[in-house]
């Protein structure tokens, strides 16, 4: 932490120097909560993984590395002498990553569509798509989840249009399956995708898709060489701003998955709630926060990459 | 410091309220209170209420520990009871003012949680079975081979809730297992092979179903009496079955809490659910039993004769009362209910 400069101890001070150090604690409030609201819970979190679980919820303040060992291993509990991997915490970390991917991958598919239409209106219309594209978001999660719920039931509305068409005999089950996960998740995070896309479609520089015409380039071969790579940063920011909700996601899996299966989420509720293991809870949060980190390099890798190629 | 802060916090919020003696914060579970019993507790005493909801008895035990919550009274199940006690978070009932416990009916007097009712009152109380369709099944209800060993009919269109104390309780029980809290190897290895195998029978692990219980969506579960009472009322196909081999009875309890600022409007409020005709309104809303004798002349008749309420002689004694195990079992449990959803 630097300190104000102090007048007592330098002979005659800088006072080019001295402006800059008050200038710099003028961003103290704003430091105070970035410490106080953000790494300050965290650093909680991250105490309370090596804690001790307390009677009933809570901790005990003896320091114990069993919640981080429980994350990856498990003892047999049938013979506590004998250690493996934890299988059931790993499925569900696999399930969460694979779900997560699928969901940016849909995102993705659907989303470039929609920001290319949206890019390619007259400007003055471009505002109005776009706030349409915002639409969602103006009521609850939870409630928009709940409206998908009744779209997949047994008697919801693409049942009954499946079976009146006499494209099925009878209802599909499609709730409370991964399916009605993803199409849950994706439905909710697609606007993420769509808007850094529309960013980076904005800025394209149409001149060069005539260019690559112009050079007799098919359709498939300007898309693939000229548009994607100059849209490429809007695409890897949707995928980060897709990812990392998914990977957390807590409502969506309850409510389509019908609790059948867990995503990482749900084994952090349980192990707060009814687990009553909180340093295994804590722990679990960290590894759901280390996945976020290392998808947030990768972000910084790509985005740099790029910026390199382009100095280059 | 976080103490400090969270009060501070809770002063700032309560400031708006009138710090008058007609002011009563009930801390109870969502969809619980009777709001007409309320609305006549206000008439008749003058103190005004305010419900706070909580969702599970560990986030009730997690907040009231930090302090500053401001709240008088609190509705813990039996299992968490004894913690509650042990922790000095819950005071004495003042008998000056409590002077009705003889309402409480006999065998819910002295009970393990709390001998004698010193602490607290029966709110309400229920048990944890089987709901099942009765128009696609009509073989015995009263087996837990309904979810761990499913017929045809009924295969996967079942829900088991996901609280896992009472669905381990009723696999434990089905298992051979006599205590739930069993550190018993060979009872809780078949208790999981058993909850495994029963799992691809299963459609889903959620609550809020009543209405799919009555739409047929799904045809048996783990369910509670009173959830599966409010679906029988809209579809009379389905019935409520106790596990012969042993299922979960619990009960909720009005207590008041030690850091209580309104104690005497506490004290007040529960002698006045003590009265039956008051108890009864709680469980026309709820729609559990009470626990106060008495009061099923105050209920809707409807409620009075439901075969939810009144468990069969013959199965009676197969509901028991599950503490809560200690952690070493705990984790025992949470790994066999993770392995079973990973």
């Amino acid at each position: 932490m630097a300190t104000p400069p102090d007048s007592a101890t330098g002979p005659e001070p800088d006072p080019q120097k001295e402006s800059h150090g008050w200038k710099w604690l003028l961003s103290t409030p704003a430091l105070l909560v970035l410490l106080v609201a953000a790494s300050g819970p965290l650093m909680i979190v991250a105490v309370y993984s090596f804690l001790s679980p307390g009677n009933v919820g809570g901790v005990e303040w003896d320091f114990s590395g069993d919640g981080w060992f429980r994350v990856f291993f498990s003892r047999d509990i049938f013979d506590p002498e004998n250690v493996s991997w934890n299988w059931a915490n790993l499925n569900v970390f696999w399930r969460t990553i694979s779900l997560s991917l699928q969901t940016t991958l849909i995102c993705a598919v659907l989303g470039f569509p929609t920001a290319w239409f949206i890019a390619t209106r007259p400007p003055e219309r471009r505002a109005l798509w776009l706030f349409l594209i915002t639409i969602p978001f103006w009521t609850n999660l939870l409630i928009r989840t709940f409206a998908i719920q009744e779209l997949l039931r047994g008697n919801g509305l693409i049942n009954t249009i499946l079976v009146a068409t006499g494209i099925v005999d009878e209802p599909l089950q499609l709730l409370f399956s991964n399916f009605a996960i993803l199409l849950g998740m994706a439905y909710v995070f697609l606007p993420l995708m769509v808007l850094p896309l529309y960013a980076a479609m904005d800025k394209l520089d149409f001149r060069l898709v005539e260019a690559g015409y112009d050079l007799y380039a098919s359709r498939v071969r300007v898309l693939w060489h000229v548009i994607l790579p100059l849209v490429k940063p809007g695409f890897v920011a949707g995928s980060i701003l897709v990812f990392i909700p998914s990977i957390g996601a807590y409502v969506t899996p309850r409510v389509l998955g019908g609790g059948r299966t867990m995503m990482l989420g749900n084994l952090i509720a349980l192990q707060f709630g009814q687990g009553r293991n909180w340093p295994l809870g804590a722990a679990l949060a960290m590894v759901l926060l280390i996945i976020v980190m290392a998808a947030l390099v990768f972000y910084l890798r790509a985005v740099n990459g790029e910026e390199g190629k382009r100095r280059g | 410091m976080k103490k400090t802060l969270v009060s501070t916090l809770a002063l700032l919020a309560s400031a708006g309220i009138a710090h008058a003696d007609g002011v009563l914060n009930i801390y109870n579970w969502g969809n619980y209170t009777s709001p007409e019993m309320i609305e006549q507790f206000t008439a008749d005493t003058g103190i005004e209420v305010t419900i706070t909801d909580f969702d599970s008895n560990e986030t009730a035990l997690a907040r009231v520990r930090q302090g500053g919550h401001g709240f008088d009274i609190v509705v813990p199940t039996h299992s968490y009871v004894p913690i509650w006690i042990e922790e000095g978070l819950l005071q004495p009932l003042d008998p000056e003012i409590v002077t009705d416990r003889g309402n409480i009916a006999p065998q819910w007097v002295d009970v393990d949680f709390d001998p004698g009712r010193e602490y607290t009152v029966p709110w309400q109380w229920g048990t944890t079975g089987i709901a099942v369709n009765t128009s696609v099944y009509d073989g015995d209800i009263n087996t837990a081979d309904i979810i761990f060993n499913p017929p045809e009919a009924l295969d996967g269109r079942i829900n088991v809730i996901p609280e896992m104390s009472d669905v381990m309780a009723i696999a434990i029980y089905a298992a051979g297992g006599d205590d739930v809290c069993t550190d018993d190897m060979d009872v809780l290895r078949a208790t999981r092979d058993m909850l495994m195998e029963a799992k691809p029978h299963w459609l889903s692990l959620d609550y809020g179903t009543i209405d799919n219980y009555v739409a047929g969506d799904i045809l048996a579960g783990v369910y509670w009496n009173g959830a599966t009472m409010r679906a029988r009322l809209q579809n009379p196909d389905v019935a409520y079955g106790y596990p012969a081999t042993g299922y979960p009875v619990w009960m909720d309890n009005a207590a008041v809490l030690a850091d209580a600022e309104n104690v005497e409007n506490a004290m007040i409020f529960i002698n006045y659910i003590l009265q039956p005709e008051h108890a009864a309104m709680l469980s026309d809303f709820a729609r559990y039993g009470n626990g106060i004798a008495g009061s099923e002349e105050f209920m809707d008749p409807e409620m009075a004769a439901a075969p939810e309420i009144s468990i069969p002689e013959e199965l009676v004694s197969a509901g028991r009362f599950n503490p809560t195990c200690p952690q070493e079992v705990q984790d025992i449990r949470t790994q066999i209910w993770t392995e079973l959803l990973q």
